[in-house]
């Protein structure tokens, strides 16, 4: 991973430039810029949330009047629960499966060298190179033909595609950072195999695990066109995509009502986020290739 | 003969271990990319009969769907360039870390996390007719009447743009920070200018990641879906091959044509990251072969 290069950190005498009028003009650019694009991010999101609870809203700063009528209106428009139990089962389900055989993988990536590496390498890789929707419609007719279609376990298995690779290039940096000479000190002192990777690899492999397993959760939760192309049947939609269809149709529902919907898979994903920047630093969610 | 010390040649260990996720790749990744192949070149639903390119060459026959090649490059170069463009002097200003560092970046990645598809609901009501962003310029006098901002072509830039610039701009910053800062700081010493060391110094070492950066963007670009049909129009402004290809699967039920126009999709992006990746190496040597010269 890119992201996970090393910064350089510069002695404080050098980068704290004199104040200058261009030292000045590149701050208000700076901060200007990155202001504005976050500002405006924040009012989106803000406007979705009061429209939500706006009994009307219309050329004012303000909706006139509050109600909570568009939540108690979701639950006749849409089977909450199972929406919810859907959207978290494919999610949980995805990011274990993904861990389960991605981390094998990443361990042989990691340490072993072997004819046919940079072949594993690239297979891996692919699933990640090439956009959801080109291989999304062949494998979705698939799945549907093999009667997969509007079930969990297809939505589960076409996101598992680019989950798996996902963990194992997150996972692979990590297993790299654990000295081997600790796994041969404990094969030397007697253990077994497999007592050496539960007692040595992974507890210190936790941390990746984890960083892996939230991003991940938080990738699947949000996934839409894979879910979607599967997802055929509405017992089987998952939040994401049960929001597009409400947004799409527009006209049919009051907008207050798509934004409610809006507001329950907002908050849905930012509790997952919250949680995630426990375990990870921002800058992991944007997965980069190993630059090579 | 010499013996070289070789690689072992094959470990059953790591064959094993990787074994699981192999198999997964194989099983639901290259068959299904082959059976899609198959399809594609058959007409009908059961992929039956000789060979023949007629789902391609239909495609390509018909104007009204064969015009969304032009509409995808419409769509999704100006907002790619445009995220390459703004994220270099952001990152270069940001290389050696800055204040808010971590909030702000956790800011940028809220798009990120959000989904497409939130995105594009929120933006509907914020850059609408009445939203807030329309009140505002109209308040400060900029504008005197709102603008068309949703359910046109600007409105996809916006959506794709909001959507992904945090991706580029984190990108180019792992990069630029990766950066010896004592190279800089040579240059600097030895007279040349902070512009001449941004040229000669940091542009050939953060070229590459730029090129990475703009192919990864540009494909997600090239791919966009839910913003194309929720803020854009899909019938004809923003009709871009991926909505294409869904209709085609999924509204005429043709699943052998729609996956034939995605995989036009693919080639055409594949083409587009071979060239992008050639101009590279091109522009890499040129600039390492400049500064050689002492120029």
């Amino acid at each position: 991973m890119a992201t996970s290069a090393k910064t350089y950190a510069a002695p404080a005498a050098a980068t704290r430039p004199r104040v200058s009028l261009s030292g000045l003009t590149g701050k208000i650019l700076f901060y200007g810029a990155i202001g504005l694009f976050i500002v405006n991010l924040i009012a989106m999101v803000s406007t979705v949330i009061i429209d939500s609870f706006a009994q009307s809203w219309f050329k004012t700063l303000l909706p006139p009047a509050f109600t909570t009528q568009w939540y108690s209106d979701l639950a006749q428009d849409h089977n909450m629960t199972q929406l919810l139990e859907n959207t978290f089962f494919v999610a949980i389900a995805t990011t274990l499966i993904a861990l389960a055989i991605g981390f094998p993988a990443a361990y042989v990536l990691a340490r072993k060298q072997f004819r046919l590496k940079g072949a594993l390498y690239g297979l891996f890789l692919l699933p990640m190179l090439i956009p959801p929707l080109v291989y999304g419609i062949p494998l979705a007719t698939l799945l549907i033909r093999l009667g997969l279609g509007g079930s969990l376990v297809g939505i589960v298995l076409i996101n598992l595609i680019p989950i798996t690779p996902f963990v194992i290039f997150i996972l692979t940096p990590f297993i790299e950072q654990v000295d081997p000479a600790m796994e041969a000190a404990s094969r030397m002192l007697g253990s077994g195999r497999f007592r050496t990777f539960r007692r040595i690899v992974l507890p210190l492999i936790v941390p990746g695990l984890l960083a892996a397993g939230v991003l991940a959760l938080v990738r699947t939760f949000a996934a839409f066109e894979l879910t979607y192309l599967v997802a055929t049947t509405g017992s089987s939609q998952t939040l994401a995509v049960a929001l597009y269809g409400d947004a799409s149709g527009a006209g049919i529902r009051a907008h207050q009502l798509v934004n409610a919907m809006a507001v329950v898979y907002m908050l849905s994903t930012m509790t997952l986020v919250v949680i995630a920047l426990i375990f990870v630093k921002p800058t992991q969610f944007v997965m980069s290739i190993k630059n090579r | 003969m010499v013996n070289v010390r070789r690689q072992p040649r094959i470990s059953w260990e790591a064959l094993l271990l990787s074994l699981p996720a192999l198999l997964f790749v194989v099983a639901m990744f290259i068959l299904p990319f082959l059976f899609g192949l198959n399809l594609s070149l058959h007409t009908g639903l059961k992929a039956e009969g000789e060979l023949t390119l007629s789902n391609y060459l239909q495609f390509f026959n018909d104007p009204t769907q064969s015009d969304a090649i032009g509409i995808t490059f419409q769509v999704a170069l100006p907002v790619t360039l445009f995220s390459i463009v703004i994220s270099i002097p952001l990152a270069y200003y940001m290389r050696r870390g800055i204040r808010f560092e971590r909030f702000i970046t956790t800011l940028l990645i809220l798009p990120l996390t959000l989904g497409n598809v939130m995105v594009a609901q929120s933006m509907l009501m914020y850059y609408g007719r009445q939203g807030w962003f329309n009140q505002a310029l109209q308040a400060i006098g900029l504008i005197k009447q709102p603008l068309a901002l949703v359910h046109n072509w600007i409105g996809v830039e916006i959506a794709l743009f909001i959507q992904n610039f945090p991706f580029v701009f984190l990108m180019i910053l792992g990069y630029m920070s990766g950066i010896n800062p004592d190279l800089e700081r040579a240059s600097r010493m030895l007279g040349a200018s902070a512009w001449r060391t941004f040229w000669r110094v940091i542009w050939p070492l953060i070229l590459p990641g730029v090129a990475i950066a703009f192919c990864l963007n540009f494909v997600a670009n090239f791919t966009v879906f839910p913003s194309a049909v929720l803020v854009g129009r899909p019938d004809d402004l923003t009709k871009v091959l991926s909505i294409v290809a869904f209709r085609a699967a999924y509204e005429q039920n043709n699943p052998a044509y729609g996956t034939a126009i995605a995989f036009t999709m693919g080639i055409i992006e594949f083409l587009v990251v071979i060239t992008v990746l050639w101009l590279r190496n091109r522009m890499a040597r040129a600039s390492v072969l400049g500064a050689g010269k002492g120029a």
